[in-house]
C-alpha cells in the first residue's frame, strides 16, 4: 500500500509539473503537452489503496474525473495511461480520451468526467458477476459534492434491493470545487445515505489508508460473499485546487495548511515505522517509486502523437455501411440544383 | 444599433463582463431575478459567468446549489412557473444528459401541454464548445440539440455586444431561453480569446430582438452562415481571402437559432447564390442541414453550390491533433468559400 501511495503522490506532483510545461506565461490550459483539464488527487491516496488493495483484477472499479490514484491502486498500466494523459497514440484510449476517460479493460477499470455517473456502470457490472455467478465485484468511486446527484441515489436502491456486489467509496475532500461541503449537502456524515437504502453504511474519518483497508475489507467482503452492496465513505484531502490553473481564492489558508499537516502517507509511513520498518526500507521504496514514474513520463513522451485522421476511428466498434472514416471530398454533392 | 453606433460607444468590454452587466441591470430592477448554479458564488461561476454578483446580491440571489441538476434545474422551472424569473447555470452544456428531462419535458413543454396557461420565464445559461482539449464529455456544442426541441428560444452570442443585448432579452422573456455561451470567447483568464467577441458595449442596458441574425461581414460572392466562436473564425478567412484578392465573403452569424432568422440568409444567397454553413456542432442533422434546407425550400434555384462544414459525427477527441481535424478553421471555411466560389 505504501509504494502505491507513494507512486500515486509522486506521480501526481511530477504531473503538476509536467502540466505547467508550456502554459507560461499567462496559464493557458490549451497550450503545453498536457492539454485540457487536469485534475489531481494529492492527498486522496489512502481511499484509492486502501479498497483497491482487496480488489482482484476481474474487480470492476469505475473512477471519477480525478482518477489517477484509483487506476494506480487498481494497477491500470502506468505507461499508457501517462502516454494517454499526454495525448499519445499509444495510450489507453489512443488520444481519444485524456486524462479523466482512462479505461483499462485488462483491469476493468473505467472512468467518466460527468459527476456521479461512474455509479450506474458500477452497479451493471456487479450485476454481471452476480448473474454468472462469479464473485467479481464493483467498486464505484465519488466525491462527497456528487452524493446528491440523482444517479447515485437511484444506483444505491438498485443495488440494494438487487443485493449486487457494489461498494460505493466516497471519497470526502470538503470541496466540490469552490462549494465546501456544509453549504451543499447534508447529513455531514454522507455514509448515512445508506440507511435510506437499507443498505450497509460506514464512514472512516480520518485518512488513515490501514482504516480504510480495514473498513473496506469488510465492505469488499460482504459484496464478494453474497451479502450485498456497502457505502463507505471516506475522508481524504485535496491538497491542490479542483483543477490546476484554479486559483482558489475561495478556499481559506488554514484549510490547506491544516490539509498538508494530516498527510496520509506521513501516517502510514510512521505506522511503518512503528512495526519494525526502518527508513532505507520505506527509502528504498520511495526510490523505485520515483524511478517508476520517470520512466513512465519518460516513454510517453516519446511515444508519437496521433495522426489527423484517426479522429474518425473507434465511433462504433461495427462500424454501420456507408460509416467510413473519410470525410466527404470538398465540392462533392455541393451542386444543389440552379440553372447551370 | 448599427456598427458604426457600437464602435462610437468607445468604451470595451469582454464577453463574460457584458453578460455579468446584463444580469447585474436585470436583478437591480428586479427582485424576482435570482442566479443559481455550481460554483456561481464565491467562485463566481468557472467561465467568468457571475463574477462580482455574489458581493452586489448575497447568496440568498446568488446560490450555490448541489452537484444536483435535475434538482435546481427542475426547481428552476417551479419557481419560474410560481412566477420569478430565475437564471440556471449548467456548467457545461455536455452535463444536461444529467437533468434532461427537467429541460426539455419540463421547462420546454408545460408552456404547451398546459394549454398556454403556464409560462416559463427562466433563463438556462451554460458553457459549449472544444478547442482547449477536454475531450468527448466537456466540449461538445450541442446546439442542434438544444434548436431541435420545441418550446425553448436558444441564444449564442459572439461579441460582448451581442451577449449583453441578447441577455437582457433573455431575462425579461416570458419563455425559457437557453443561452449558450462558448468558453472561448468569455476572455477567462485561463483561456485566450480571439480578438473579435471583445467589442464596444454600452453601459446602459439594451436589447437586441430574438431572431435577428446579423451581418458581421458583408461581401458578394459567398454567403458564409454561422454562430459562435466560428463567427470568428469566418471572419477571419473572409478577409484573409479578400486580402489575396479571393472571393468576397458576407459574414452571417444567426445569434439565435429559436427563432431562426432565415429571411436574412435567404436574402444573402439570393444575391450571391453560393453557400457555406459553419458549425461546431455535429455535421448530421444539426444547424449545417437547417439552413442549407431552409435556402433550398424557399428556392432551390438560387444555390448555385453549398458547403458544409462541422463536427464529422464523431465525439469530440482528447488529443490535440485529433481535435483540431475535426473542428473547423479559418483555414478550411476559406478553403470551403473557395470551393463554392469556383
Amino acid at each position: 500500500m505504501f509504494e502505491d501511495m507513494v507512486t500515486a503522490r509522486l506521480y501526481e506532483e511530477r504531473l503538476q509539473n509536467e502540466y505547467m510545461e508550456g502554459k507560461r506565461p499567462g496559464f493557458d490550459i490549451s497550450a503545453g503537452e498536457i492539454p485540457g483539464e487536469l485534475h489531481l488527487a494529492a492527498g486522496q491516496e489512502a481511499a484509492a489503496v486502501g479498497v483497491c488493495h482487496h480488489l482482484r483484477d476481474d474487480d470492476t472499479v469505475t473512477a471519477p474525473h480525478r482518477p489517477h490514484h484509483v487506476a494506480i491502486a487498481k494497477g491500470v498500466d502506468l505507461d499508457r495511461m501517462t502516454a494517454e494523459i499526454f495525448g499519445r497514440e499509444t495510450g489507453l484510449s489512443s488520444g481519444k480520451g485524456g486524462h479523466m476517460h482512462l479505461f483499462d479493460p485488462d483491469v476493468n477499470f473505467a472512468c467518466s468526467g460527468i459527476i456521479a455517473q461512474g455509479c450506474p456502470p458500477a452497479v451493471g457490472a456487479a450485476l454481471a458477476a452476480k448473474k454468472r455467478n462469479s464473485d467479481a465485484v464493483a467498486v464505484a468511486y465519488l466525491g462527497e459534492g456528487a452524493i446528491d446527484q440523482g444517479g447515485f441515489l437511484e444506483s444505491l436502491n438498485m443495488a440494494s434491493v438487487h443485493d449486487l456486489p457494489v461498494v460505493f467509496v466516497v471519497e470526502d475532500n470538503d470541496w466540490a470545487i469552490s462549494m465546501p461541503k456544509a453549504r451543499v449537502t447534508t447529513p455531514d456524515d454522507g455514509s448515512k445515505r445508506a440507511d435510506g437504502f437499507d443498505m450497509h453504511g460506514a464512514r472512516v474519518d480520518v485518512d488513515d489508508a490501514v482504516a480504510v483497508y480495514e473498513a473496506a475489507g469488510e465492505a469488499v467482503g460482504r459484496a464478494r460473499d453474497g451479502n450485498g452492496p456497502t457505502l463507505l465513505e471516506v475522508q481524504v484531502h485535496r491538497r491542490m485546487g479542483h483543477f490546476m490553473g484554479d486559483p482558489e481564492t475561495y478556499r481559506p489558508e488554514a484549510d490547506q495548511e491544516a490539509h498538508a499537516e494530516r498527510d496520509s502517507i506521513d501516517r502510514l509511513a510512521a505506522r511503518l515505522r512503528e512495526e519494525g520498518v526502518d527508513d532505507d526500507e520505506l527509502d528504498g521504496i520511495r526510490d523505485a517509486a520515483a524511478e517508476r514514474v520517470d520512466e513512465a513520463v519518460t516513454w510517453a513522451k516519446q511515444q508519437p502523437l496521433p495522426e489527423a485522421d484517426a479522429a474518425h476511428d473507434h465511433v462504433f466498434t461495427n462500424p454501420p455501411e456507408g460509416v467510413t472514416s473519410d470525410e466527404p471530398e470538398p465540392g462533392a454533392g455541393a451542386a444543389a440544383g440552379g440553372d447551370d | 444599433m448599427s456598427s458604426q453606433e457600437q464602435q462610437a460607444t468607445g468604451r470595451t468590454a469582454t464577453m463574460s463582463d457584458a453578460m455579468v452587466e446584463a444580469v447585474a441591470h436585470e436583478m437591480r430592477e428586479d427582485e424576482e431575478v435570482f442566479y443559481m448554479g455550481e460554483d456561481v458564488a464565491d467562485y463566481g461561476g468557472i467561465f467568468d459567468s457571475t463574477t462580482g454578483l455574489l458581493d452586489e446580491f448575497g447568496r440568498d440571489r446568488v446560490m450555490d446549489v448541489p452537484i444536483s441538476e435535475t434538482a435546481y434545474i427542475g426547481a428552476a422551472v417551479g419557481a419560474a412557473q410560481a412566477g420569478m424569473r430565475p437564471i440556471a447555470e449548467l456548467m457545461f452544456v455536455d452535463f444536461a444528459g444529467v437533468c434532461f428531462d427537467q429541460i426539455y419535458n419540463q421547462m420546454a413543454k408545460n408552456t404547451y401541454m398546459s394549454g398556454g396557461s403556464v409560462s416559463v420565464p427562466m433563463v438556462l445559461t451554460t458553457a459549449v464548445g472544444g478547442d482547449y482539449n477536454d475531450a468527448a464529455q466537456h466540449s461538445q456544442t450541442l446546439y442542434g440539440t438544444f434548436a431541435h426541441l420545441p418550446g425553448m428560444k436558444v441564444v449564442v452570442p459572439s461579441t460582448a455586444y451581442d451577449a449583453k443585448g441578447l441577455m437582457h432579452n433573455a431575462i425579461r422573456d416570458d419563455d425559457p431561453v437557453v443561452y449558450m455561451f462558448h468558453k472561448r470567447l468569455m476572455g477567462i483568464g485561463w483561456m485566450p480569446a480571439p480578438d473579435g467577441p471583445k467589442t464596444p458595449v454600452p453601459e446602459e442596458p439594451y436589447t437586441i430582438p430574438f431572431g435577428e441574425a446579423d451581418v458581421k461581414r458583408e461581401g458578394d460572392d459567398v454567403t458564409v452562415v454561422t454562430l459562435g466562436l466560428h463567427v470568428h473564425r469566418a471572419v477571419e478567412a473572409a478577409e484573409s481571402l479578400a486580402d489575396e484578392g479571393g472571393p468576397d465573403a458576407e459574414v452571417i452569424d444567426l445569434r439565435t437559432l429559436t427563432p431562426l432568422d432565415r429571411e436574412t440568409v435567404i436574402e444573402s444567397v439570393a444575391d450571391t447564390g453560393r453557400l457555406v454553413v459553419v458549425d461546431e456542432d455535429y455535421r448530421s442533422f444539426g444547424v449545417t442541414g437547417e439552413i442549407v434546407a431552409s435556402v433550398a425550400e424557399h428556392d432551390p434555384s438560387a444555390l448555385e453550390a453549398v458547403e458544409r462544414l462541422a463536427v464529422p459525427d464523431v465525439p469530440i477527441p482528447y488529443s490535440r491533433p485529433l481535435e483540431d481535424a475535426i473542428n473547423p478553421d479559418a483555414a478550411a471555411i476559406a478553403e470551403a468559400i473557395r470551393t463554392v466560389a469556383e
